[in-house]
């Protein structure tokens, strides 16, 4: 799924979304449904590059550059750790490379997932967020 | 333990949870607005306040360093330093204080045997023989002195049920084994392997055995004499002691011909240019200034195990285990990873085809502390083809209650994701 909207705008989005949520199982229950709708990704990007480590799961991104814009796909197979993918791919995917780079992520923090960014947590979304960055940053040139 | 008379009662039988809980602070704590439900004491246990209090009162006003000064502070550390040697023989029954070795934990201890005693036994073409569900530190140090000698790790098999094949172990046996490392129990599965008769049939063929004992000393009465183990490695912080500090037990046939680990301090006789004589076991093996609060700390944490009586400990752990095995059994799905017959109170389980992950992550939410993954152990998750499980692993802290938030919690994870 592709959004329309800037970075700082599709992840407003998701903070009005998580907002209708009063308790964390409501929250964890949309995540895992997010999780569930993410386009699955195709095996043969399942490779040792697309790989994230640091996790207790399998997670996979597959980043590619088009027209200037990076658009990722990923994987998990974890459902709360697929639904961290969908949303990181959801805020930036077809965004600009340096856009990316750029990106705030604040609203992790906001829909109350902070504690998935410490990388005690080994799902690796600390890793995700500098691995989606890196591939950024080596095309900021080429944008 | 004298402000709770009541499990003072040396007579194995029923006892109160609830005044064992009271013991220890951190039970008492709240999680995202829940009581802790601390199921993962297999990784490590909780700490009594007498344990907390005695590394207090030791750095307030007893500390020293030890076997050195001659005054009185050095005395007296050095007095209760050695004191809890004693007090360590006599939990594990070893024959005598110099084969009781202060290390980091199980980890170092393994890692000592295997440096030090490993050479003088492992050569070229040698096999040193561990199971299949040995935890990682009972496996890469013998890989290490394997890749060193030119010799190899083989593996016992270990059946669907997590229990050692046994006629595959005598069959191995016969191969050029120099050396036997084994768990006591299974910190995957809680099988407790019957190690009497392996370290026996070892025996019979001449080789030496190492006993992985971290899981079993929480739980379990060890005596060392009569499993006639060669070394029996285990940690304080698994049982309700300190982190930092664990011990090697080792015959004093096998550490008198040991050469000493690290070269420091306390571990030499005289030091010249031209030679330096070595100290005799233990401190042989204890080179440079030791963990003297947390040996302390591990002191405290043996008086208080025998005063709650580790035969109790014992019997009320199975009743749990009993109870959790039987309620997780009900729920559709579940599947236990590891079912032998002899098990210590660790449980195993995956949720049908939900990640272990996803399960940790809302069971934390709830308020329930469980490990999650591959437990240190992936050639076993291997064996069973799994990524890894759920362990609730309990201590004779918990109770039936917490069992049955473990099995709503589990049913809840299965409306979340099933």
């Amino acid at each position: 799924m592709v959004a329309n909207g800037t970075i700082r705008e599709r992840a407003h989005d998701i903070v009005e979304e998580f907002g209708l949520f009063d308790d964390w199982m409501g929250k964890y229950e949309y995540l895992i449904e997010i999780g569930q709708a993410l386009a699955p990704l195709d095996n043969r990007h399942k490779i040792e590059a697309n790989r994230i480590h640091g996790c207790q799961a399998q997670v996979w991104v597959h980043p590619e550059m088009k027209n200037g814009l990076i658009f990722y796909e990923g994987d998990s197979d974890a459902l709360i750790t697929k639904g961290l993918v969908a949303l990181l791919i959801r805020v930036l995917s077809g965004q600009p490379p340096a856009e990316i780079v750029q990106a705030d992520l604040e609203f992790l923090d906001e829909i109350g997932m902070k504690d998935h960014l410490s990388s005690t947590r080994r799902n690796g979304l600390a890793s995700m967020v500098k691995q989606l960055k890196l591939f950024a940053l080596a095309h900021t040139g080429s944008a | 333990m004298n402000a709770t008379g009541a499990i003072q009662d040396p007579v194995p039988g029923k006892f109160d949870p609830a005044e064992v809980r009271s013991l220890f602070p951190a039970l008492q704590r709240e999680v995202y607005g829940k009581p802790l439900v601390y199921l993962d004491n297999a990784a490590s246990s909780q700490k009594p306040q007498a344990v907390i209090d005695r590394l207090v009162r030791y750095y307030s006003s007893e500390h020293s360093n030890v076997h050195r000064g001659v005054h009185v502070l050095s005395r007296e550390a050095t007095d209760a330093y050695e004191a809890a040697r004693k007090k360590v023989t006599a939990f594990i029954n070893a024959p005598s204080e110099p084969e009781v070795l202060y290390t980091r934990g199980t980890t170092e201890s393994i890692n000592l045997v295997a440096s030090s005693f490993g050479p003088l036994h492992v050569g070229k073409g040698d096999v040193v023989l561990v199971s299949h569900m040995e935890h990682h530190s009972n496996i890469v140090p013998w890989q290490m002195l394997c890749e060193a000698q030119g010799a190899r790790v083989r593996a016992i098999p270990v059946s669907d049920a997590g229990e050692i094949v046994y006629e595959e172990f005598e069959r191995l046996l016969a191969e050029r084994v120099r050396l036997l490392a084994i768990a006591h129990v299974s910190n995957a599965l809680g099988t407790i392997n019957p190690l009497k008769r392996m370290i026996r049939h070892a025996h019979d063929m001449g080789v030496p055995v190492v006993v992985d004992g971290a899981q079993a000393a929480p739980h379990l009465k060890i005596d060392v004499q009569e499993l006639d183990c060669d070394f029996y490695a285990f940690s304080s912080h698994k049982m309700f002691g300190p982190t930092g500090i664990g011990i090697l037990y080792g015959k004093a046939e096998h550490l008198e011909t040991m050469p000493p680990w690290q070269g420091g301090g306390d571990m030499i006789e005289t030091v010249t240019f031209e030679k330096t004589t070595y100290n005799e076991p233990p401190h042989k093996f204890e080179a440079g200034t030791p963990n003297i609060a947390d040996v302390l700390g591990f002191a405290s944490a043996i008086d208080f195990l025998e005063d709650v009586g580790q035969n109790r400990v014992a019997a009320y752990e199975q009743d749990l285990l009993a109870y959790a095995t039987e309620r997780l059994s009900e729920i559709e799905g579940v599947r236990l990873i590891g079912t032998a017959t002899d098990k210590a109170s660790v449980l195993s389980f995956v949720i049908g085809d939900i990640h272990p992950y996803d399960a940790g992550t809302i069971l934390d939410r709830l308020g329930i502390a469980v490990r999650t993954g591959h437990h240190c152990t992936q050639p076993l998750m291997r064996r069973f083809d799994i990524p890894g499980t759920v362990r609730a692993s309990f201590a004779l802290y918990n109770t039936f209650d917490e069992v049955d938030a473990l099995v709503a919690g589990v049913r809840r994870i299965k409306e979340m994701l099933g």
